[in-house]
């Protein structure tokens, strides 16, 4: 049987055996429904739920049903120098940044350049949930309900020429708004680039939102880019520009390292980050077990069937 | 001071106490595995380098009491180290465990820290009153590997780090100075 979408390997379904007892194996654990109430950090994750506006967003094929982490663990777990190197650094200090209003300039070779409003890119463009599994270089992942909607919509607006081959994208420059940038950890403005064919994708989105709600500031507000079966740098935050180019262009974290970071940066469990494994990912999410918070890496991050045809011919190792 | 040793003992347990407590509670964040990770690498770290501290410190104050100390704090630094070694294979490799030995042999950083494990291994089983006895002379050029430890743990601390190395540098200057008592020249200087 083929099925168009990842089905869950039989290892992660639940055996039936154990899934009948579990009234058993929930008492089982009861002596820790007695410390329950004891913890306060639990009373408050039952309250954080999803904050900020709500987005309208439609169903898309191109979504997954995988289980969302946590709206507390999508939040506050993220990589995001701008506001500081440690992961819980975002959500304490991304506060400053001001992501209204916002502006986004298009230019390079596109026959119409301009600018787009956050205002007129949420009215113009139908927002769709994309919940994708968000494989972050350092070997771990989490699965982040999206609210976005096709990179290429917009790119097809402003009209690229024959001479656009790549997508250069450019994250905001302000210490002000964005103290991590006081320090040099990378060369700032935080650069990225796509290959045309990538940015043009169907899978490909800029975001606006999560979980039904506008992106909150430590997760790239206004507006993001999420490329699913790439490592999670190449998915860049807070854009102020995207330039169409002729020549590939410079991505940061490649400038950077250049020998740990390549411009491609696909998900990729054959090749080795050059200090640590590919292979598998440790899955985020509070409250874990021992032995079970690793799974396998897949391929293109479980798009292979989808995306792999564009790199036909390139040997991926060289091109990481 | 007769209750100065179990009072330091407790002090120096109560990191561990305060992670058990976080684990139980869920209270480490998003990543647990990484935070128990991390924090038991970094309390091994400042063990080791408060054990480090005991000699010069025993110099500078003229008393003998912080050599009381040291083989308890080197004691720690090796049961956090064991704790974070424990931490990698069972519970953030898991099932995957077997990965272990192939990260030993091919990644650079796990394979130093894993050589500096070895070493604070070799010197807590020499710990005792008894194998020091037993070792006579080799006892004190065993226990000198323990600068080695200290070097080998900051680089794998340089190296594992992705692209901010204040934190691994900071400990860096602090070792640096602690071996600083250690030579020679130094030394001199002080009589």
């Amino acid at each position: 049987m083929s099925y168009r979408y990842k089905q869950p390997k039989p290892s992660e379904i639940t055996p039936e055996s154990i899934y009948k007892r579990r009234r058993e194996l929930l008492k089982a654990a009861g002596f820790g429904a007695t410390l329950l109430p004891l913890s306060p950090s639990l009373m408050a994750d039952s309250e954080e739920g999803p904050q900020g506006s709500a987005i309208k967003a439609s169903k898309s094929p191109l979504s997954s049903d995988l289980e969302p982490n946590s709206w507390n663990d999508i939040t506050t777990y993220n990589n995001f120098y701008e506001f500081g190197t440690g992961k819980g650094d975002p959500a304490r200090n991304a506060h400053t940044l001001q992501a209204k209003p916002w502006t986004v300039t298009v230019s390079g070779e596109v026959d119409e350049p301009g600018q787009i409003s956050l205002e007129d890119v949420m009215s113009t463009f139908p927002m769709e949930e994309r919940i994708y599994r968000l494989r972050c270089v350092e070997a771990w992942s989490m699965v982040v309900p999206w609210v976005g909607f096709p990179l290429a919509e917009l790119i097809k607006r402003f009209k690229p020429n024959s001479r656009a081959k790549y997508v250069a994208f450019k994250t905001l420059y302000d210490p002000q708004q964005m103290p991590g940038q006081r320090r040099a950890v990378l060369p700032w403005p935080y650069v990225e680039g796509l290959r045309l064919d990538e940015a043009m994708h169907p899978l490909t989105i800029l975001a606006t939102g999560i979980y039904g709600r506008e992106l909150p500031n430590q997760n790239g507000a206004p507006l993001r880019l999420v490329v699913p079966w790439k490592y999670g740098f190449k998915s860049i935050k807070s854009i102020v520009s995207i330039e169409l180019t002729e020549e590939q262009p410079p991505t940061s974290w490649n400038l950077a390292i250049p020998s740990e970071y390549g411009f491609y940066a696909n998900v990729n469990p054959e090749v080795d980050h050059p200090r640590w494994s590919q292979a598998s990912e440790r899955v985020i999410g509070s409250g874990f077990s021992l032995f079970g918070n690793r799974r396998e890496t897949d391929p293109f991050n479980g798009y292979a069937e989808q995306v792999a045809s564009m790199y036909k011919g390139m040997d991926l190792s060289r091109h990481f | 001071m007769p209750w100065s040793k179990p009072f330091v003992f407790l002090l120096c347990l109560t990191p561990f106490g305060l992670l058990v407590w976080g684990a139980v509670n869920n209270d480490l964040g998003a990543d647990p595995t990484n935070e128990i990770t991390h924090q038991t690498g970094t309390w091994a770290l400042r063990f080791l380098l408060a054990s480090l501290a005991m000699t010069p410190l025993r110099k500078l104050l003229g008393s003998a009491w912080p050599i009381r100390f040291r083989r308890m704090l080197g004691l720690f630094a090796f049961f956090y180290a064991t704790m974070h070694l424990a931490t990698y294979v069972f519970v953030d490799l898991g099932l995957y465990w077997p990965q272990v030995l192939e990260d030993v042999v091919k990644r650079p950083f796990i394979t130093v820290g894993f050589a500096a494990w070895l070493i604070l291994l070799a010197l807590a089983v020499t710990s005792t009153r008894g194998m020091q006895r037993r070792l006579g002379r080799q006892w004190a050029r065993l226990h000198k590997l323990v600068y080695l430890a200290i070097g080998l743990v900051i680089l794998h601390f340089l190296w594992l780090v992705k692209a901010d190395l204040r934190e691994p540098l900071i400990y860096a200057a602090v070792a640096l100075v602690l071996l600083a008592f250690r030579v020679k020249p130094l030394k001199m200087l002080r009589h």
